[in-house]
């Protein structure tokens, strides 16, 4: 397995129905008809892989979206409804062979037993190209879907209550994604052993229990999963604030990070890293990739045509929490090197319109970052975590017996 | 004018986690990867068969407080192989066992929606039950249901998963880019659901899928599996393989419909059944008993004799007598996450009846295991399975077997190449598919047209 060299950048498409500005369903190369198809799906995913990016991200929700951030809304001027994640991420991997997929978890009211044995099936799947985006949700009517619990009703965004509840919810992510790890290691990779002398189909002894006590659950294991082709499948989460960068710092390989500009870029990096020596992990790769929403077009005026259009048709400016660029292949580069210098390891690029974003993504910007010399020209693994240059890490619990 | 032909549906059970699998012979290949599923998948689908079957279990089977190692261990995550499938079939239906317990309903509504979606109609679920604080233990709910309530339980999970996939009609999305009207309706998906055991409210958010609901699979034996599936399930997923046997069930089920208000045509029989195929029925035989010994190795007929005893054989003789000590009848039970314990409710008349088959027979504890244990089905020729088949079906016993091959993943490949091609002959197995969805192959009507007809009727 050859490795990327240090002075390329790594590349991801985060994609979301027909695109992340919200009237972009109403471009004409939008398919909005096709969102609940597999071809939808297939042919977004087969886009990206052709321009050799790392991985694609799949948004998801355990409600319906929204214009608000805590309650839902009744627009209908905009994309409501969407599929599983975890099961577009399979339904597209056997069409696929280098690029990695990773769907979007919801911690807060999924089983971690589930989670696990479904992320671990999606590396089988796709012959280890699997990984997770993990993220948690606040959202009462949500918690009103699963009638479980009550998330308490934060009633401003930046209220010490709402840190209170925020925290809670994000170390309830933390044991997630610590029980989805430990499952994962739960068999040891020659734990099958076929062994007709005997007739055991396994060394019971190389299957461990996890026994996983926390807060909000406790879970036994071992997987009913072997352990996946990875070993360990790829973590990542958004984090926009310190509590969501302990997670990240902590439990995740990949942190996606909002800055504005170089400097913030900066400055959130030395946050993560701090937060990573902390936790141990010092010696470990850990990637922080900057968000951004894009507009992209080979000339400049045709993005900000695109942009005010799409502003027209939603009646307002768009906003987001990431940066939104607007501009040409050319000075979106430029943008990512400067960043990159920051000390971001790569990006994770929200095409404000699929049908075209994604698109000018891979036959735009790839080409000219080739050109400069910081991305690959051919996949250079076989997995995500060799694409991202990680090793196959060793399994936890064969490393207690040692 | 004799009564027409039945047409015969046929499902192919992935081979796992039982001890019909024969995991030892060289033939046989991964039980995960997925190239496995691919293959099995794809000669399902060459024969024409209507739906590939995958079986779960959410605990790995202990018994003397150990994890069981002498069957197949381990499997993947039953939705997203099935996802996984849809991409490399194009008729075949997907049938995933997914537990009511150990779940919640819009999580599973949204997954099978999605899976529907995906696979452009060709979804079905295997609603099953479970109570076992074993199991519990994976799981944040825990195992705290009383074994009484499951089928409440069970019922109450597919009726709130039925009013989601209704919560969307089907019109709902205008995605009109002139007018800018996305939804047709503000409030799509909205639901309110308060009951015994669930009490949900709010918006789901994956809209209708093209067969409505996926297709219901009911798998319970008892008086109350048989009343859900009666009211609720469009096939069952029986035990009842001989003639006799198949025959009373499959009348006793059907005569159960009509206080529901259905037809003998919305609820399909289909057994599970296994097959050993050779070039004449003589080798067949002789395939078969080789491949019941495969199947009860000396250790695994002691564990097998364990579920009865409830104690530790070990230091028996699998090629001995039977033991003379009694079963220990106490509530600890030696087996845990398997439903082979519960087959026994008297163990001390079971454990009396065995010894004296094997006085009779002189058989050891192995030959026993193998001959009472014995779950073969099918055994003889391509005409002679195609024949037996077949009688079955026409005789009521059944509307088609799900098939469980020992072999993984290349089991299959006989029956399809030999014995499906007999039946096409006959004109009672399909050539061709009858249409995308899984209802077309089965032959059950869209749930909207179902229900448009019973408000015709009222």
């Amino acid at each position: 397995m050859s490795s990327t060299p240090p002075s390329f950048l790594h590349l991801a498409v985060a994609l979301d129905a027909t695109g992340w500005h919200p009237a972009s369903w109403r471009e004409p190369v939008a398919r909005p008809r096709d969102l609940f198809t597999a071809e939808y799906w297939a042919d977004l995913v087969t886009e990206a892989e052709r321009g050799l990016l790392d991985f694609v991200t799949i948004e998801d929700g355990l409600g319906p979206q929204s214009s608000h951030w805590l309650d839902p809304d009744e627009r209908t001027d905009q994309v409501r409804g969407r599929l599983d994640a975890v099961l577009i991420a399979s339904r597209v991997a056997p069409l696929t062979r280098h690029i990695g997929v990773v769907p979007t978890v919801v911690a807060t009211h999924t089983e971690p037993f589930h989670i696990s044995k479904a992320i671990a099936t999606l590396d089988y799947v796709s012959a280890g190209r699997a990984g997770l985006r993990v993220q948690i949700t606040a959202r009462p009517n949500e918690a009103a879907h699963f009638g479980r619990r009550t998330v308490p009703r934060i009633e401003a965004y930046d209220s010490p209550a709402a840190q209170g509840v925020v925290t809670d919810l994000f170390d309830e992510a933390a044991d997630h994604v610590e029980a989805v790890r430990r499952l994962w290691d739960s068999w040891e990779d020659d734990a099958e052993i076929r062994d007709a002398a005997t007739g055991r189909f396994i060394d019971r002894d190389k299957l461990h229990y996890i026994d996983f006590e926390g807060r909000h659950f406790s879970v036994k294991g071992p997987s009913i999963t072997p352990r996946p082709p990875q070993g360990q499948p790829i973590v990542s989460a958004l984090a926009h604030d310190a509590i969501p960068y302990r997670l990240v710092a902590r439990a995740a390989d990949i942190g996606y990070v909002t800055p504005y500009d170089a400097d913030e870029a900066r400055a959130v990096v030395a946050r993560i890293r701090a937060e990573q020596s902390a936790a141990g992990r010092a010696a470990e790769t850990l990637h922080v990739f900057g968000d951004l929403v894009v507009f992209l077009d080979d000339d400049p005026a045709a993005a900000t045509a695109r942009r005010e259009r799409l502003e027209a048709l939603a009646g307002e400016p768009y906003t987001s929490d990431a940066l939104i660029f607007t501009g040409t292949p050319h000075q979106l580069a430029d943008l990512l090197q400067e960043l990159q210098s920051a000390g971001l390891t790569g990006f994770r690029l929200r095409p404000a319109v699929a049908g075209h974003d994604l698109p000018a993504i891979t036959r735009g910007l790839v080409p000219e970052l080739q050109r400069r010399g910081v991305f690959r020209r051919a996949y250079e693994a076989d997995t995500l975590r060799g694409l991202l240059g990680l090793p196959r890490p060793a399994n936890r619990y064969a490393a207690a017996n040692a | 004018m004799s009564k027409p032909l039945k047409q015969i549906h046929l499902a192919a059970h992935f081979p796992g986690v039982n001890n019909t699998t024969v995991w030892s012979d060289p033939q046989a290949g991964s039980h995960v990867e997925f190239s496995s599923f691919v293959h099995f998948a794809r000669t399902a689908e060459r024969a024409k068969f209507d739906f590939l079957f995958l079986a779960e279990g959410l605990r790995l089977r202990e018994q003397g407080g150990k994890i069981y190692d002498l069957d197949v261990v381990g499997r993947p995550d039953t939705f997203t192989v099935l996802a996984a499938l849809a991409a490399v079939t194009e008729h075949l239906g997907l049938t995933g066992t997914i537990n009511s317990t150990f779940n919640e309903p819009y999580e599973v509504a949204r997954q099978f929606a999605s899976l529907d979606h995906l696979s452009g109609g060709r979804s079905a679920w295997n609603v099953v039950t479970s109570w076992d604080a074993f199991t519990g233990e994976n799981f944040r709910r825990g195992g705290f249901l009383p074994q009484e309530e499951r089928y409440s339980r069970a019922r109450e999970f597919l009726a709130t998963a039925n009013e989601l996939f209704d919560s969307w009609h089907g019109d709902e999305i205008l995605a009109d880019q002139e007018t800018g009207a996305f939804l047709r309706d503000a409030k799509a998906g909205a639901f309110v659901h308060t009951g015994q055991h669930f009490d949900i409210h709010g918006r789901f958010n994956v809209p209708r899928s093209p067969q409505g609901r996926p297709v219901i699979f009911q798998a319970g034996d008892s008086e109350e599996g048989r009343e859900f599936a009666a009211s609720e399930a469009d096939a069952i997923f029986s035990r009842h393989a001989t003639l006799e046997a198949g025959r009373a069930f499959y009348t006793d089920v059907k005569k159960r419909l009509a206080k529901y208000g259905r037809r003998d045509d919305q609820l399909l029989i289909l057994p599970a059944a296994t097959f050993t195929l050779a070039d004449t029925d003589a080798e067949a035989e002789e395939l078969a008993k080789q491949v019941r010994r495969l199947q009860v190795s000396g250790a695994t007929a002691l564990k097998h004799l364990e579920f009865v005893w409830n104690r530790d054989l070990s230091a028996y003789d699998p090629d001995g007598p039977l033991p003379d000590i009694d079963p220990d009848v106490s509530d600890h039970h030696i087996s845990k996450g398997r439903a082979q314990v519960r087959m026994y409710r008297d163990p001390l008349a079971t454990a009396r009846e065995w010894r004296e088959l094997a006085a009779a027979n002189n058989w050891s504890i192995r030959d026993l295991v193998i001959e009472t244990g014995n779950r073969q089905n099918f055994i003889g020729s391509a005409e002679t399975i195609a024949r037996t088949i077949n009688d079955f079906v026409q005789a009521d016993a059944s509307d088609g077997f799900i098939l469980v091959p020992h072999i993984t993943p290349g089991g299959l490949d006989e029956f399809a190449d030999k014995v499906v091609p007999l039946l096409q002959e006959q004109g009672v197995f399909r050539t061709e598919y009858e249409g995308p969805t899984l209802r077309h192959q089965l032959g059950l009507a869209h749930p909207d047209d179902v229900s448009g007809e019973q408000r015709a009727a009222s």
